[in-house]
């Protein structure tokens, strides 16, 4: 079965969603599909994955949602942790030191996005320095 | 006659020359030895080196740091009284084998998004990467979100068929 039919769902509700700048390809047998959505598409389109793929185990999509590309700077984010409290880093790895820490449900601001990984957040307290983006989640 | 004179003349002053030194040298070649090894001892890069004297002349074995260390012992024997000759057969040690540091963006990148899922190892080989070990069954989704967004730094493929799900 090509990619592009086993993961139709998915392709049909991305196309749907609206998600911006919208790429599917099939290239060595991995189908690659990328764009900007907002955070609750991403969430919808990776639960459609989940459901065709189980445990995205077949190693043969690549989706790649982004869904901060629309987040400006000054922008409030919700430190969105399993549970532990966030880290705030003197740069944009894990490899820097550890200069604060953000409480699980708090509110910080977008200082500037490093990378799509990495971005520059303020506490409000005051507190500077580099945070994961997987745990950021924008409040809309 | 003449000659017959100047002969034993110097027939003797070689013996004498020969008779000093190969007695000097009996009694000096362990003392040589002695301080060339104080010396050698001293330095933390000639650690690993030993040296043996015979008829004063010094053999340096062993191994040296890198190739400055040997010409430096080799040139720190030769100072020593009582070397007449130094045969340097220091090796030099191969370079220590430093573990490459995750150095390249996309490898730390990788590390950064599996941080927080200890059980999770991984291998990135020609920007394919394979996860094996193992996860919980309901964090796969959010480790998968961070890894499929790292395509953007040239990862192509995740080989997660080895990752048990508890």
């Amino acid at each position: 079965m090509a990619l592009k039919d086993k993961y139709k769902e998915l392709i049909d509700a991305a196309t749907a969603a609206p998600v911006v700048n919208l790429q599917v390809r099939e290239q060595d047998h991995v189908l690659y599909v990328d764009g900007e959505s907002s955070g609750a598409v991403k969430q919808q389109l990776w639960d459609i994955y989940g459901k065709l793929d189980p445990d995205y185990a077949s190693g043969d999509l690549m989706l790649n949602i982004n869904s901060v590309a629309g987040i400006s700077e000054g922008a409030k984010l919700k430190v969105t942790t399993n549970t532990s409290n966030l880290n705030i880093r003197s740069g944009p790895s894990t490899e820097d030191s550890i200069v604060g820490k953000a409480a699980r449900h708090e509110v910080v601001t977008l200082v500037r996005k490093e990378n799509d990984q990495w971005w520059l957040v303020k506490t409000n307290d005051g507190e500077e320095g580099y945070s994961f983006t997987q745990y950021l989640t924008p409040v809309e | 006659m003449k000659k017959i004179l100047q002969l034993s003349m110097m027939l003797i002053a070689s013996l004498l020359v020969l008779g000093t030194s190969s007695c000097k040298k009996k009694l000096k070649d362990a003392d040589i030895q002695a301080s060339i090894e104080s010396v050698l001892n001293a330095d933390a890069d000639m650690k690993g080196t030993s040296v043996s004297v015979k008829d004063g002349v010094a053999t340096i074995s062993g191994i040296c740091k890198d190739e400055a260390c040997k010409s430096r012992c080799e040139e720190a024997v030769k100072k020593i009284e009582g070397v007449t000759a130094v045969v340097n057969n220091c090796t030099v040690a191969p370079p220590e084998v430093v573990v490459p540091p995750v150095s390249d963006a996309l490898s730390q990148a990788i590390a950064d998004a599996v941080k927080d899922f200890p059980g999770v190892i991984t291998e990135l080989k020609d920007g394919v990467l394979t996860l094996t070990g193992e996860i919980k069954k309901a964090s796969v989704q959010k480790l998968m979100m961070g890894l499929n967004s790292l395509k953007t730094m040239g990862l192509k493929k995740i080989e997660s068929a080895g990752l048990v799900k508890k």
